[in-house]
């Protein structure tokens, strides 16, 4: 579990986050909803000590992120997997080797078992014969695939997705979506995923927290938000016409759509 | 002020670079590779640099003698004292900070755009010293060994531009080059290289590392980089010739 309590930070005089309080529960796909620059990305970045927030502080299972020695710190990140939103795959590696990464930096294993492992990575998000390909060689949704095969290659107990979906095409973006789920449910990870696609959030989301005007406008489940009266959120999720008739079908629970 | 913070940041990348490595194996691979790719690979251009600028100095120091009283193979003398002290160390540093800082800087600012040193650090890597160690260690083995090949390429051309053109026989030149050799130069000439090597690999590290935008900004990084490597060496310079020859 991971929780954050009056978190805050601003770049200059800019302020990007007020006061954000949020538990983030494991084995759950947390979702961080908002507009466009609204310090979702920050937020995460915050969480996973790339950002050192100027007040309030990240615990993770009850421990002070930013009040922890290097060595400890270490020792959380090497628990953490994330997915970066444009993958962040190593160019100069290959997609075996890219996978392969975490594990022979911190890991004891012999090569072979190293590669091993990567395959079955590899292969839980359905690449296959894809090893010596380098990242510029593969498709946008296969980047993402091998980026999480790289997330969980050190089974984490915490795993990031930023903005997973941004640039796939609607097939590729749902696949990613179940992946997040199926590795969410299988391993029991706490899972934050960032995003601003509506899609994901009536799809996988369990628990969600929207940002607006730089605070924790919002906390609820998927329910919670297709029957909120939030004003701000019902304009942000419900933005669309598709959005808004596909509220009222799952409402009135008529799969062939409202009358 | 501005200057003092990027002094401060400066250093604490560095102290940050020499920090205990995670892993010395991928360090020791990385570092191979890093001096393939900056070193082994600056051979043609430092090759092609260093006999033109030797058969230069030989024309340009004898079109400029026109004293019967000065003997010939003083023609020889200088190209060789100019390519060790002076010619060979600073020209071709300032050469690779073109080259080898500004592969530095992009690579490493691309790396920083992309997100990909932001995956280092979460994962528990030392970004900077995975990053950059490799590129100091191996800028500081092969520059000497690209600065020795540059010394003999360029008395090489000297030789070459002098006998060819007429302007010195070949006897008068080798005198020159062996006349009073102090191996102390040669020696002064690769403590300079290897300080300049520091200086080229971590200020263009330092522009790398902390770009922030997009490939706008990683092309100003490189730019950065091969200017202000190339001031700080001729500083360098500057103070290394005053404490190790006078």
């Amino acid at each position: 579990m991971i929780e954050v309590q009056g978190l805050s930070k601003s770049f200059g005089d800019l302020q990007v986050l007020s006061d954000i309080s949020a538990v983030f529960k494991k084995g759950r796909v947390n979702q961080i909803i908002g507009m466009s620059g609204s310090g979702k990305s920050v937020l995460a970045k915050c969480i996973v000590g790339l950002h050192k927030p100027d007040e309030g502080r990240v615990l993770y299972e009850g421990q002070s992120f930013h009040e922890m020695n290097e060595k400890e710190r270490r020792n959380i990140r090497q628990e953490i997997g994330m997915l970066f939103q444009g993958s962040a795959l190593f160019d100069s590696l290959t997609v075996l080797q890219n996978v392969m990464f975490p594990l022979s930096m911190f890991s004891d294993m012999p090569k072979g078992e190293m590669e091993e492992r990567a395959h079955s990575c590899l292969e839980r998000v359905n690449i296959l014969d894809k090893d010596d390909l380098f990242p510029a060689q593969i498709s946008g949704g296969m980047q993402k695939r091998v980026g999480i095969a790289r997330a969980i290659a050190m089974n984490p107990k915490y795993l990031f997705c930023d903005e997973p979906n941004s640039g796939l095409d609607p097939q590729t973006s749902i696949l990613i979506d179940e992946l997040i789920k199926e590795i969410t449910d299988e391993f029991g990870t706490t899972t934050i995923v960032i995003t601003h696609d509506m899609n994901s959030v009536m799809g996988i989301g369990e628990n969600i927290i929207f940002i607006h005007e730089t605070r924790k406008w919002w906390q609820g489940t998927r329910d919670e938000l297709l029957n909120s009266d939030n004003a701000e959120l019902n304009e942000f999720v419900f933005a669309g016409s598709l959005m808004r008739y596909a509220k009222k079908a799952m409402i009135s629970d008529d799969p062939t759509g409202p009358a | 002020m501005k200057l003092l913070f990027h002094i401060g940041r400066y250093l604490l990348l560095v102290k940050e670079t020499f920090s205990r490595p995670e892993r010395l194996s991928l360090y020791l691979k990385r570092t191979v590779e890093e001096m393939d790719l900056l070193g082994v690979k600056s051979l043609g251009i430092v090759a092609l640099l260093s006999v033109f600028m030797g058969a230069v100095i030989t024309i340009q120091t004898s079109a400029n003698i026109d004293s019967a009283w000065i003997p010939a193979y003083v023609v020889g003398f200088t190209t060789r004292q100019s390519a060790i002290l002076e010619f060979s160390p600073t020209i071709i540093s300032l050469i690779l900070a073109g080259k080898v800082g500004s592969n530095i800087a992009a690579e490493i600012g691309s790396m920083r755009v992309k997100e990909q040193i932001d995956a280092l650090d979460i994962m528990g890597v030392n970004s900077a010293g995975y990053l950059i160690l490799p590129k100091i260690v191996a800028s500081m083995v092969m520059n000497p060994f690209l600065v020795m090949i540059s010394m003999f390429l360029s008395i090489f051309g000297g030789w070459a531009a002098g006998v060819g053109t007429g302007i010195v026989n070949s006897v008068d030149f080798i005198q020159g080059i062996q006349y009073d050799f102090d191996p102390y130069t040669v020696t002064y000439a690769l403590i300079k290289t290897v300080v300049f090597a520091f200086i080229i690999a971590t200020v263009a590290a330092y522009q790398g590392y902390y770009t922030r935008g997009g490939t706008r900004e990683v092309g100003i990084s490189s730019t950065k980089a091969v200017v202000y490597s190339n001031v700080v060496i001729l500083i360098a310079n500057y103070a290394l010739t005053q404490m190790l020859l006078i």
